[in-house]
């Protein structure tokens, strides 16, 4: 695979089409931790001798119990942190789109004008910003407020505009951490369902934290659980199920059994 | 009309509780005068008096335009360095801690008597605020925000513009609100001063002559002529703030 940690060439990224990662170009992995160790000022081990391999194309879940380090797993990933030892590889910065569990918008901007923030570090012009940005809104059910301000949106209207930010820029991997957390059981539920219809459509990459059992299921493609700190993989498995995910697929006995293991696995790590 | 209502009521009441007191206890003119006469003073001095309030204006308002404009600047430069911060910052306390009136006859002999050493008087007095507060502001932004801007790989000067400047900003207007009495204050102060020299102009300069001649009623019109305009420099603030700030922030909605 190749280790894109090259400096940004605005050009050259302008006019990646909208597919995220082809499979078939770079069948290999999209995210690769080796041997990873990252440790606190104060003593606290979080990861040692970590690996972890994400596939091109993957909808891959991470759970675990509160504190064990998913949160430090993603910023080593997208590049905010940096491992005291072993190698991380992963898609260049221009290529990763990163959601809060917050929406953390720019509240002096409208909601066209975040949805439009990264584009402006890349040279692109206004006409097109805005072009990009309204389609991005659009996937996302946006369309009518876009001149509005964040403080007049709900809290899952805020989240919605957060995801149409990160894919403006057309990423290649897509890190989530925790991203609907806050929301209310519907809006939740609702944005999974956006969510795993825009992996469907791009076929992006995407690491995807959640506390939820039944989220993890009903979105990724393979999930992972790990333990305490320092953090252990305790399961690694697919989700098996059809990758068309109707709503109704929650209801489901498959959905029930899949969402035990994974509860079972989560009880274990919590117990290391 | 609901707005201006309750001022304009607590206005009034002042002023029936001044009169009343002047009326009922005879106390001498030059102790305290009766609202009337410093109504009449404000009248028939009033060219005088405008002429007066055009110079000391002129002064606290290009102060508080200096005051806000290095203070920002210092405020943002404090920001983009922690050395830098911990090497002047602790300096620039002395412009909150001097004594104003003892170094105003200072600055008077350094720049010469005239309005250009009111002006500085007027910085030295109201820039202090406005360093702290824009620092504190920029030093604020979003911690998730900023490691969004590293992700977007964005320079250090569209990291300030586009991020930390506008998170700022209400923290700065907070510190031009308390710029904006301060210049007053450190204009008529330095007039005092500048009255001894040259004996001409400004309110404060007025203020100290009324005082020796125990013409209280002059020297209250002028009192009320600057903290008009310290309110009008306010005014001016306000409406800024209102400006930039309304579709966004909690405090101007």
């Amino acid at each position: 695979m190749t280790v894109l940690r090259h400096s940004y060439n605005a050009k050259a990224m302008d006019r990646i089409q909208w597919r995220g990662l082809d499979r078939a170009e770079n069948s290999s992995s999209a995210v690769r931790i080796e041997s990873v160790r990252r440790a606190f000022a104060g003593g606290a081990v979080v990861f040692d001798q970590f690996s972890l391999d994400v596939a091109a194309g993957e909808f891959l879940a991470i759970l675990g119990p509160s504190g064990c380090g998913k949160s430090t797993l993603l910023r080593l990933i997208a590049g905010l942190d940096q491992p005291q030892a072993g190698t991380i590889s992963a898609a260049t910065r221009d290529h990763i789109a990163y959601v809060f569990q917050d929406a953390h918008l720019l509240p002096w901007r409208n909601v066209l004008q975040n949805a439009a923030l990264p584009l402006e570090f890349r040279g692109i012009s206004k006409a097109e910003r805005q072009d990009l940005a309204r389609n991005a809104l659009e996937m996302v059910g946006l369309s009518d407020a876009m001149q509005q301000y964040p403080n007049q949106l709900s809290g899952g209207m805020r989240m919605r505009v957060s995801l149409a930010r990160a894919m403006v820029t057309q990423p290649r991997l897509l890190l989530l951490d925790e991203p609907f957390a806050a929301l209310d059981e519907i809006t939740r539920q609702h944005l999974d369902e956006q969510l795993h219809q825009l992996w469907q459509r791009t076929k992006l990459t995407v690491v995807f934290i959640t506390h939820s059992t039944s989220e993890a299921v009903f979105l990724a493609n393979r999930a992972v659980v790990l333990s305490r700190r320092p953090a252990r993989i305790v399961v690694d498995k697919l989700i098996d199920l059809p990758i068309d995910r109707p709503a109704s697929i929650r209801g489901s006995t498959e959905f029930a059994e899949q969402t035990r293991t994974i509860y079972q696995a989560l009880e274990r790590g919590e117990a290391v | 009309m609901k707005k201006i209502a309750p001022p304009l009521l607590a206005f009034m009441f002042v002023v029936i509780i001044w009169w009343a007191y002047v009326h009922f206890t005879h106390v001498a003119d030059y102790l305290l005068p009766s609202p009337q006469a410093v109504l009449q003073a404000l009248i028939v001095n009033r060219a005088e008096l405008l002429e007066s309030l055009g110079w000391t204006a002129l002064a606290a308002g290009a102060g508080f335009l200096g005051g806000a404009v290095l203070g920002i600047s210092i405020g943002v430069l404090l920001s983009t360095s922690a050395v830098l911060r911990r090497a002047i910052y602790p300096y620039t306390i002395f412009f909150q801690t001097v004594p104003i009136i003892a170094i105003a006859p200072m600055l008077l002999f350094w720049i010469g008597a005239g309005i250009s050493s009111v002006i500085v008087c007027a910085i030295v007095v109201c820039v202090f605020p406005v360093i702290a507060n824009t620092l504190v502001g920029m030093r604020s932004t979003d911690p998730a925000l900023e490691d969004l801007f590293t992700l977007y790989v964005a320079g250090p000067i569209e990291r300030m513009w586009k991020l930390r400047l506008p998170s700022a900003l209400p923290a700065i207007f907070t510190g031009l609100r308390v710029a904006a009495g301060l210049a007053v204050i450190g204009a008529v102060v330095a007039e005092f001063v500048v009255g001894l020299i040259v004996g001409s102009v400004g309110l404060g300069v007025r203020i100290v002559g009324d005082s020796k001649k125990a013409s209280t009623d002059d020297a209250f019109a002028c009192i009320i002529l600057a903290s008009t305009l310290g309110l009008a420099l306010l005014g001016i603030v306000n409406l800024a703030s209102h400006i930039a700030l309304r579709r966004w922030h909690a405090s101007e909605r």
